[in-house]
């Protein structure tokens, strides 16, 4: 599945702190520390509601097509950290 | 270029709290420690109470500081540790305290255990006795074995031991990386500094530049499962591959240290009134200072080359580290005492014509005046 089709949403674990830059994201379960350096990723990351599809909230931010790869790579590097991860689906 | 490098470009103008604060909670240590950068030993009666470091805790809360680093002094030695690492904690403020080990019994490990977002750090300077011993004091080694031991079996997980490379430890890299292995631990190994009592012991402990080679080349092989501190910025002049880490001083920037009795310096390795921004006392307290302290201003502007504008390196070294040339008397804008292009030995004996500056706030114990001609007495016993 596409990164664009996922429904993401932030950890519970994470915090987010503005900064000049865009933000620091702190994941208080493996201590990483991460740099969102654009503050429309920070914006991006903070529309994540786990329902919505990722190329929807790309466009509900409006995100030019144009740059929406560059904002695959940076959340799927935050999906491996664990700062990110797909809405899991409670069962029934 | 890189996007790390527009980073850098942006974490040397400062952020808005700092993400790495050292918070030495008390110069009192059990240690003397040969190299201790805060030539500790005796308590200061000025130290701030638990009132007071509670108030420093709920403004890091505030400008959210993720997770303190938390020293001394021996900090457990404070009646109020295990208070102010819950009340922390419970702040939303992970902690990562350095301990030589002394203080952490069965019980002791078993409730540290049982701690969410808690680091914990073993000093160790040796991986035998006899050369951790020289320089930690005697009967260091086997404590802080133990500590390890303790929190080994009581489950702590994943715990840090950190090692101070000196030329008398820089052949056992392997060894404490194997032994680091074997209690399931993290290895962080840093740079030694002439800082504190260090100031009189680095000439004689630092490494030479046969093992600077040696340090960096052991840290591009396993660099990757080491933590650093990003302490060794200044060797990457040795090579084409940077360290990892961010390669930059982050004094001031993203780093800073809180005193015992609560004066904010701009990194752990110099404590000095040069480098002293204010005090959390002061009205406005930590915040203040860290926004709009003159001197945390200035370190956030452009540093100049000076004399290593010329020298081609100077992009992957940056000069080095201000607090190692402040302490053996070169000027900040000179080159690291250890300067890999080998002009660190020049600048040294240039500097020693002129005074070196003296480290401040020396709480060693007094010095034990030896008396060799005396006959031991022995009290009889009735």
């Amino acid at each position: 599945m596409s990164l664009l089709d996922s429904h993401l949403e932030l950890d519970s674990q994470v915090a987010l702190r503005p900064e000049p830059f865009g933000a620091l994201a702190y994941h208080y379960g493996n201590r990483k520390l991460i740099f969102l350096k654009h503050p429309d990723v920070v914006r991006v990351v903070r529309e994540l509601d786990g329902v919505t599809r990722l190329a929807d909230v790309l466009r509900r931010c409006e995100i030019d097509e144009r740059r929406w790869p560059s904002f695959e790579s940076a959340l799927s590097s935050l999906t491996e950290s664990e700062m990110l991860h797909e809405h899991q689906v409670a069962p029934g | 270029m890189s996007t790390k490098s527009h980073l850098v470009e942006q974490l040397k103008g400062g952020l808005d709290a700092p993400i790495c604060l050292t918070w030495e909670l008390t110069y009192a240590c059990n240690l003397e420690c040969v190299h201790c950068l805060s030539s500790s030993g005796r308590r200061d009666p000025r130290e701030l109470t638990t009132d007071e470091a509670k108030a420093v805790l709920d403004e890091l809360h505030d400008l959210q500081v993720f997770y303190i680093n938390i020293g001394g002094g021996e900090p457990m030695i404070r009646r109020d540790f295990f208070e102010l690492l819950e009340y922390s904690i419970g702040r939303g403020i992970g902690v990562k305290f350095s301990t030589n080990g002394a203080f952490v019994d069965a019980d002791k490990a078993r409730r540290l255990a049982a701690m969410d977002y808690l680091d914990i750090q073993i000093s160790l300077d040796g991986t035998d006795a006899v050369t951790n011993d020289a320089v930690r004091g005697e009967g260091s080694y086997d404590t802080a074995i133990r500590a390890m031991q303790h929190l080994r079996d009581a489950g702590f997980g994943e715990f840090k031991i950190s090692v101070v490379v000196t030329r008398h430890n820089v052949d056992q890299l392997d060894e404490f990386k194997a032994l680091a292995d074997s209690f399931g631990a993290q290895l962080r190994i840093t740079r030694l500094r002439p800082s504190g009592r260090g100031a009189d012991s680095w000439h004689d402990l630092h490494p030479t530049n046969i093992q600077q080679r040696q340090i960096y080349e052991w840290l591009l092989a396993h660099g990757d499962n080491v933590l650093t501190g990003d302490s060794f910025f200044h060797l990457n002049a040795l090579g084409e591959e940077p360290l990892p880490g961010l390669n930059m001083c982050g004094a001031g920037r993203v780093v800073c240290l809180i005193d015992p009795i609560g004066d904010v310096y701009a990194c752990p390795f110099v404590i000095h009134d040069e480098f002293k921004a204010g005090s959390v006392r002061d009205d406005g307290g930590f915040s203040h200072i860290w926004k709009h302290s003159e001197l945390f201003t200035e370190l956030r502007e452009p540093q100049s080359a000076g004399a290593c504008a010329s020298c081609g390196s100077y992009d992957a070294c940056q000069g080095g580290c201000m607090a190692a040339k402040f302490f053996v008397g070169i000027p900040l804008d000179g080159p690291d005492p250890e300067c890999v292009g080998g002009h660190g030995e020049a600048a040294i004996l240039a500097a020693s014509a002129t005074e070196r500056p003296r480290p401040m706030m020396d709480h060693s114990k007094p010095v034990r005046v030896s008396t060799p001609e005396r006959v031991p007495v022995t009290l009889g016993r009735r």
